[in-house]
């Protein structure tokens, strides 16, 4: 957790641009590395980054500066994240590129083929967002469960929940696929 | 329905492999992913963008009220000065 100057947090409270531009420059790196680990594509991140600063410039008066600014941003760039993943098409949710860095992963268990893993993530992709950035966060990134639920607004049950039923639902899909994990 | 006829155990397990399964398809994001460059002015711009757009547009009840003001003294014209007075 970051020690935020209260007077600059008072200040982006009441509008200052200033304190705002502040805060930006802290946080930047952390709310966009919390936001590739969510979108997985760098001119994603990029964008989405500055839609979740905008929507903390533009909900500035909501701000509590005694709950501190970090976890208030991540949460906003959380749901700005998950905004973008609902757009994007299951399909295209990575591009061709992307798809072979998956299937050639070094850190990748050598037993299972490029393949499986290609389709593992192509099911993975088709989840619904609310569940996938659950999985991600909680599975692929590791995050503790606190730290998702506090990010996503709901609480560590309701997180747990949307994991489990993403392991579900990704089990049932490969099982139609004819893979059984 | 199989799963019916799983204990948990084997159910836990099943989670298991799939959480296995995803994190070998789904590598975690690297920290060399984050070295990222300096997106305040991209953020600049996107604030100058709204503070003009926010001026020069007008809400659609606006435009909706100006439009009944107009119809108004079309139908009865003697009231323009009583308009005129009150704006």
């Amino acid at each position: 957790m970051r020690d935020d100057a209260p007077s600059v947090l008072s200040r982006f409270q009441q509008g200052d641009v200033d304190a705002f531009e502040t805060l930006f420059r802290m946080h930047q790196r952390a709310v966009q590395g919390w936001v590739m680990r969510i979108v997985r594509e760098p001119s994603a991140a990029e964008d989405v980054t500055i839609e979740a600063f905008w929507r903390m410039h533009q909900s500035h008066a909501r701000f509590d500066p005694e709950r501190g600014f970090e976890p208030w941003a991540r949460r906003i760039a959380t749901h700005a994240a998950m905004d973008w993943l609902r757009r994007q098409k299951p399909e295209t949710g990575m591009d061709s590129e992307q798809w072979n860095t998956v299937a050639a992963s070094a850190e990748s268990d050598p037993a299972l083929t490029a393949e499986i893993r290609t389709r593992t993530a192509q099911a993975f992709f088709r989840l619904p967002a609310k569940l996938r950035i659950a999985a991600l966060l909680a599975i692929v990134e590791e995050q503790p469960h606190k730290e998702v639920a506090d990010a996503l607004g709901i609480s560590v049950g309701a997180v747990k929940l949307r994991v489990f039923r993403a392991i579900r639902l990704l089990r049932r899909d490969l099982s139609e696929q004819g893979i059984k994990p | 329905m199989r799963n019916k006829d799983q204990g948990p155990g084997i159910k836990e397990q099943d989670t298991e492999r799939v959480k296995k399964l995803l994190q070998s398809a789904v590598p975690p994001v690297s920290d060399g992913l984050e070295a990222q460059r300096d997106l305040w002015p991209a953020m600049l711009r996107r604030l100058d963008e709204q503070s003009s757009h926010g001026m020069t547009s007008v809400p659609w009840f606006d435009w909706a009220l100006g439009g009944a003001l107009l119809a108004f003294a079309a139908m009865a014209p003697r009231t323009i000065p009583v308009i005129l007075f009150y704006l």
